[in-house]
């Protein structure tokens, strides 16, 4: 008797929901016995983990503010992935785009000015599609394996970021800190009511999610898109080029990271310093798959992918655990959601042998 | 010459992590499989062989501990990439991620103080030639294992059947199954080995490069490796030579620091990266010359038919 992997004659549709939720209920177990390994209570751990960050105002808010960048960047990175365009340097187009905002905020001639906001928005999202223009132009024009490059460019932007807050940019009023200045109050996105931080940062994220699924599933470039990854041949065939997806994928990843690090600057944070990110950029990549690169899938891939962030945050805070267990759960996820979405398209049987 | 001297074995010895990781992803991505997770596995590889030493245990044991961590962390990958058929690209970035998690919450026993590093070896006589003996005699044994798997794989691969038999599965893995070579069995081996290539060259940076434990301390050398396999077209030599030119970058950064140059910081640690993308315009725009020892079946799935 043995089992065997048998390809199923359609996708199993039950299955494709069921593994992102199958895979979510597989990390808690995991998580629950590593931390029963550690000595903790696993179900009170569990608990800070996942309930305590939603039961406050305070708490749901903070949910949203972390979820809106995730969602805006997996979004962007979606559109490349559907056509096989790897965009892995998301976290280094949202530095750029953080820093190009900032440095509008912080410079422009006339601090009070209605027009900052929208100006600081364009920088944002400029500089993330100048920073992923240039993946794009070298794999296009140069056949240059884009993964590599934009991985590359994100080491290059931390390290410029680094420069600007030591030197140039440092706040001379800042204690010598590795930071800027505080943007001054018209270049800041005001939260909804004082006593949280959410802003209105979302709409733009409640926009980019729609403006992906317009595309994605009622666009013809769209459409062409998506052929372009799942059968490139048949869609050279068509007339569609492959640089059109590798520009288009990769411009939308630059402009939508761009834009969460101009939110990101302009919003929670005020300011620039060497953390400007919490791996958003990063997390966003698991984010896209968690979604099946579909814009809906995407918003509840981000609010779960949130709660870690905010779970990591809350054990850390209460329990001394270190906020590395949030990326350590991440990648689990990621393993258990890729390994569950096998049980989509095959299934095992068990054969018994012929005597 | 004391600045030849100091520049070369610095870039001998900043080569070194290069070349283990790079050629153990050369085995792997010549069986067919990408795995992109080496910053992941050379972080695990760099906590537990940094935990071992700390723990008191010798440092070849320490060492040996980095490299199965490396293979442990390159069996999830095979699991997902082999056993249930995960795109390669997902699975090697979901590793790289959840090794710098876990590297992460090793190391945050490990506090700031240094440990005594792996000894290098005065080769008795040899080391002291002038000249010639500082120059290639009075490394750490490390070093020279480098150099010793470099020799052994570049055999393996070219020299032996079960080389060809490798490389024939990154070809085309439908006919080495139809042959009848277990394509699955050795696809996994493939990435074992990768594995403990990749841990072996964590272990390297903690236990001997800087002998101190800091989050993330690979600093993308993972990736650098990745690229490095593109750079080298898949051949072995060029990997060293490879490896060589980028040990010989940072070694040039960090002997402009220590010069004092007019230049920030940042800029000169910007190098290895820029450098990396430029090497990988300059050798991807020559397409034949990328096909021709590229691995046909990379990156791609394989269920045998039943």
């Amino acid at each position: 008797m043995h089992f065997r992997i048998e390809q199923r004659p359609e996708p199993s549709a039950p299955m494709r929901i069921a593994a992102p939720v199958l895979a979510t209920a597989l990390t808690v177990i995991v998580g629950s016995i590593f931390f029963a390994s550690l000595g903790h209570d696993p179900l009170a751990t569990l608990y800070a983990f996942f309930v305590e960050p939603l039961s406050s105002m305070n708490g749901l808010s903070e949910w949203l503010l972390k979820a809106s960048p995730l969602i805006l960047i997996a979004c962007g990175l979606a559109v490349g992935f559907r056509a096989n365009v790897w965009n892995i340097g998301a976290e280094g187009q949202f530095t750029m785009g953080a820093i190009a905002a900032s440095g509008v905020g912080l410079f422009w001639p006339n601090p009070e000015s209605v027009l900052l906001l929208p100006l600081m928005f364009v920088a944002g999202m400029g500089a993330g599609m100048a920073w992923a223009a240039i993946p794009a132009f070298l794999r296009a024009r140069m056949n240059t394996n884009e993964i590599l490059v934009t991985l590359m460019m994100t080491y290059i932007a931390t390290l410029f970021l680094s420069y600007l807050v030591h030197g140039p940019w440092r706040d001379p009023a800042g204690f010598n800190y590795p930071q800027t200045a505080m943007l001054p109050t018209a270049a800041l996105l005001q939260s909804f009511d004082p006593a949280y931080r959410l802003n209105s940062s979302i709409f733009i994220t409640v926009i980019a999610v729609i403006a992906m699924w317009l595309f994605t599933d009622r666009s013809f470039l769209g459409y062409k898109m998506s052929v372009s990854g799942a059968a490139p041949l048949a869609a050279r065939y068509a007339g569609f080029r492959e640089s059109a997806a590798v520009w288009i994928g990769l411009l939308a990843g630059g402009a939508a990271a761009g834009i969460a690090g101009m939110a990101e600057a302009a919003g929670p944070l005020g300011q620039l310093s060497p953390q400007i990110s919490p791996g958003y950029g990063f997390a966003a990549i698991i984010v896209a798959f968690i979604g099946r690169l579909n814009a809906f899938g995407i918003v509840l891939g981000g609010l779960l992918m949130s709660l870690l962030f905010l779970g990591g945050e809350g054990v850390q805070m209460t329990l001394g655990l270190p906020s590395a267990l949030t990326r350590i759960f991440q990648g689990i996820l990621l393993f258990f959601l890729l390994a569950a979405d096998f049980f989509i398209f095959y299934r095992i049987r068990l054969v018994r042998e012929k005597a | 010459m004391d600045l030849f001297i100091a520049i070369f074995t610095g870039t001998v010895i900043a080569a070194t992590p290069l070349i283990f990781a790079a050629l153990g992803e050369l085995v792997v991505e010549k069986s067919g499989v990408l795995n992109l997770g080496i910053e992941g596995m050379m972080l695990m590889g760099a906590a537990l062989a940094f935990w071992a030493v700390t723990a008191g245990y010798s440092m070849p044991v320490a060492i040996m501990a980095g490299a199965l961590a490396g293979a442990a962390a390159s069996l999830l990958f095979g699991v997902l990439a082999l056993t249930f058929l995960t795109n390669q690209y997902a699975a090697g970035l979901a590793l790289a991620i959840f090794g710098s998690g876990v590297s992460a919450f090793l190391g945050r026993g490990f506090g700031s103080d240094p440990i005594e590093a792996l000894h290098r070896v005065d080769i008795p006589l040899l080391s002291d030639l002038p000249v010639v003996g500082p120059l290639l005699f009075r490394f750490d044994p490390m070093v020279y294992l480098a150099l010793l798997m470099f020799v052994a794989i570049s055999w393996f691969l070219y020299r032996t059947k079960a080389g060809l038999v490798l490389r024939t599965i990154g070809e085309s893995p439908q006919t080495s199954h139809a042959i009848g070579y277990p394509v699955i069995r050795i696809r996994y081996m493939a990435v074992l080995f990768g594995g403990l290539m990749a841990g072996l060259a964590g272990a390297y940076l903690s236990v001997a490069y800087t002998p101190l434990w800091v989050e993330n301390m690979t600093a993308g050398k993972g990736w650098i490796a990745l690229a490095l396999v593109v750079f080298a077209t898949w051949r072995p030599l060029r990997i060293l030579l490879g490896a060589w030119l980028f040990g010989g970058m940072t070694i040039l950064q960090l002997q402009g620091q220590a010069l004092g140059l007019e230049v920030p910081s940042e800029l000169l640690s910007a190098l290895p990266y820029l450098a990396t993308i430029i090497v990988l315009v300059l050798i991807s725009r020559n397409r034949q010359m990328l096909a021709l020892h590229f691995p046909a079946s990379l990156a791609k799935p394989f269920r045998p038919a039943s």
